[in-house]
């Protein structure tokens, strides 16, 4: 009976076992007792925190919506820049350029990036190139955007004596390709081993496994990376301010100085003229929606399950 | 001949084969590209040293190390330093990483530490994603429309109510460190907060039940178990925050004001070398371009040591962590 681990506190009580009550320690905690307060104020922090911490988020998005979306019409989506007094005007070139751009490294990083993927998660996972590329990657997540400007200036720009499309998309390509080279080792390392061997075991040659189980297995990973990339590359501007630099014209060719939504969006938003900041905007608006677009596809095919 | 092995087997039933000559051409090709491929990423960040060392190698001939300790940036007169500009990017950064680091955490344990239900704490974590999603023009927008005509009355009250403390030792005109850190802080919270969050994810969870077994508090818990648990990873979170605000750009040239100069006030504009990149490049002549190659080398160092540093430590972190399992 004086086994307090063979009784509760309330038998105890009932049994008026004084001695063994004694004996327990106090787990009952008041509300104002200094330990119970002190956590009770942390967590109430806690909660402001978290909620402070969504107030830009929704303060951006109700800036965009209200003073983006007065001027967000079809000339806006359409038309060519306004220059200084003019009024009116839009931003369809920034689209048309920001389009072209970011496909272009789509283009250029993504089989670069599969490819590069495939060695580190299958081909050959633990030797010393795997492992450096690895880390290599990494490092570059964290590379500053505007020193893929330099780089590229530097490496095309000045041979080419020319801004243009083409050093703006392989800027943004540099920047693409550590993410999706991450994201797509991550999603092949999670497609069971036992699909592989069945596969080895059926005779088929490593190019066969990766082409025919581990890629197709592995999709939904590798384009959620891919979607996630586009994103980030679309509302990236430093490395296209002196690569692609900006035109008041729609593009003709890959080889002209070429405007951007994210440039425009910078221009204009130091200018003096209503107008303009308008424009930047509504600009703004199409940016954030696309990326957003992107964003929500990344999570919709990463949320289903192979 | 080996291949007799198999020959009483029958293969009509079967759809599996050896792999025929082409098929082991095409492996070999595959396997070769995916090789290149990892090869080229190699050679690109070894070519992206390269091509920004060697064109910042005649500036760094004509000013060698006074470079980084002169604060003078003048085309006409050839002199170039870069002081005020190493200064203001370390500080912007250190005040992001207090405010943003701080947040981040914070967010963290409230992702992680049960204070939200499964789907409300997917929700909440999905809006600090979205935080990092827009793009750094946007909030350059938002902060030179929204944050500093907020911000300028509080900093001429501070001012004229506390400005014998250096921090507020200058009023407010428009553009400065303030708003730029404030910036900042909020474009590296997401960072700071998921890298957190995997971190205290790694806690096994019998060390939180033995916590709370014991009769703590969720606090005595967090505080005491784990925060100091996942430290090392919380702390890689931080430096590669950190990391991530140095390189911070666009937001920074709209909202830092682009001023050379050196002052620990908050509300004085002050100038970064990424946001000295962007605002002096399009127009620069050929050897401003020079100075400013060897003003992206100090960057490209600075960041690429620090996100090192962060990458070890994350990678320390998770080692343990294997190794108890």
């Amino acid at each position: 009976m004086n086994d307090p681990h063979l009784t509760t506190t309330a038998e105890l009580i009932a049994l008026n076992d004084l001695e063994a009550l004694r004996r327990l320690p106090n787990l009952d905690r008041t509300p104002f007792e200094a330990r119970t307060l002190k956590s009770g104020i942390l967590t109430a922090l806690t909660w402001i925190a978290a909620l402070l911490a969504s107030v830009p988020l929704l303060s951006v998005i109700y800036m965009l919506v209200v003073e983006g979306g007065s001027r967000l019409d079809w000339e806006a989506l359409t038309a060519l820049p306004p220059s200084a007094f003019e009024q009116g005007g839009g931003f369809g070139n920034a689209i048309i350029g920001t389009l072209v751009m970011v496909g272009l490294a789509t283009l250029i990083s993504v089989p670069i990036g599969l490819f590069a993927a495939v060695y580190l998660a299958i081909l050959d996972p633990d030797s010393r190139l795997a492992h450096s590329v690895r880390f290599l990657s990494k490092t570059l997540t964290g590379f500053p955007s505007i020193l893929a400007g330099v780089f590229i200036y530097a490496a095309l720009v000045v041979s080419m004596k020319t801004y243009s499309a083409l050093a703006g998309g392989v800027a943004l390509a540099v920047l693409m390709l550590p993410t999706v080279v991450l994201a797509a080792e991550q999603a092949m390392m999670m497609v069971p081993k036992k699909m592989k061997d069945a596969a080895f075991g059926m005779g088929c040659t490593r190019a066969q496994v990766i082409w025919k189980v581990v890629l197709p297995t592995g999709a939904p990973g590798i384009l959620t990376g891919v979607m996630l990339a586009i994103a980030g590359a679309a509302g990236n501007s430093a490395p296209l301010l002196f690569t692609a630099l900006f035109s008041s014209y729609y593009l003709t060719s890959l080889t002209e100085p070429t405007a951007s939504l994210a440039i425009l969006i910078f221009n204009f938003s130091g200018m003096p003229y209503e107008n303009q900041i308008e424009l930047a905007w509504a600009a703004s608006l199409v940016l954030v929606m696309v990326i957003l677009l992107f964003n929500i596809l990344a999570r919709i095919i990463g949320r289903r399950k192979y | 001949m080996a291949s007799h092995y198999f020959d009483h087997i029958d293969r009509s039933g079967s759809v599996s084969s050896p792999p025929s000559a082409i098929d082991n051409i095409l492996d070999r090709g595959f396997r070769g590209i995916a090789w290149l491929s990892a090869g080229f990423i190699l050679a690109l960040v070894v070519y992206i040293v390269i091509e920004i060392g060697g064109k910042a190698l005649p500036a760094f001939a004509t000013y060698g190390f006074s470079f980084l300790t002169s604060n003078t940036w003048n085309v006409q007169t050839g002199q170039f330093g870069i002081l005020p500009e190493i200064w203001g990017t370390l500080y912007s950064s250190l005040l992001a990483l207090i405010l943003g680091g701080g947040f981040g955490v914070a967010i963290a344990i409230f992702l992680t530490q049960d204070f939200l239900q499964g789907h409300l704490a997917a929700a909440f974590r999905t809006i600090i994603e979205l935080l990092a999603a827009i793009p750094s023009v946007v909030y350059g927008l938002w902060g030179i429309y929204v944050l500093i005509p907020l911000l300028r009355p509080v900093a001429n009250w501070l001012h004229d109510e506390f400005g014998f403390i250096p921090f507020f030792s200058t009023p407010m005109s428009g553009p400065g460190l303030g708003p730029a850190a404030l910036v900042l802080a909020i474009m590296i919270l997401p960072t700071v907060a998921s890298i957190s969050v995997d971190a205290l994810h790694q806690v096994p969870y019998k060390v939180k039940e033995a916590a709370y077994g014991m009769g703590t508090t969720r606090w005595e818990a967090i505080l005491k178990v784990m925060l100091p648990t996942a430290g090392s990873g919380i702390l890689a979170a931080l430096v590669l925050g950190f990391g991530r605000a140095l390189g911070e750009t666009m937001a920074l040239a709209m909202l830092i004001g682009n001023s050379n100069q050196i002052s620990l006030s908050l509300f004085s504009p002050a100038n970064t070398l990424a946001a000295l990149l962007a605002s002096s490049f399009p127009e620069a002549g050929p050897v401003e371009v020079r100075a400013l190659m060897y003003a992206a080398l100090v960057l490209l160092a600075i960041t690429l040591i620090v996100n090192a540093i962060g990458l070890a430590v994350m990678k320390f972190a998770t080692r343990k962590f294997e190794a108890e399992r």
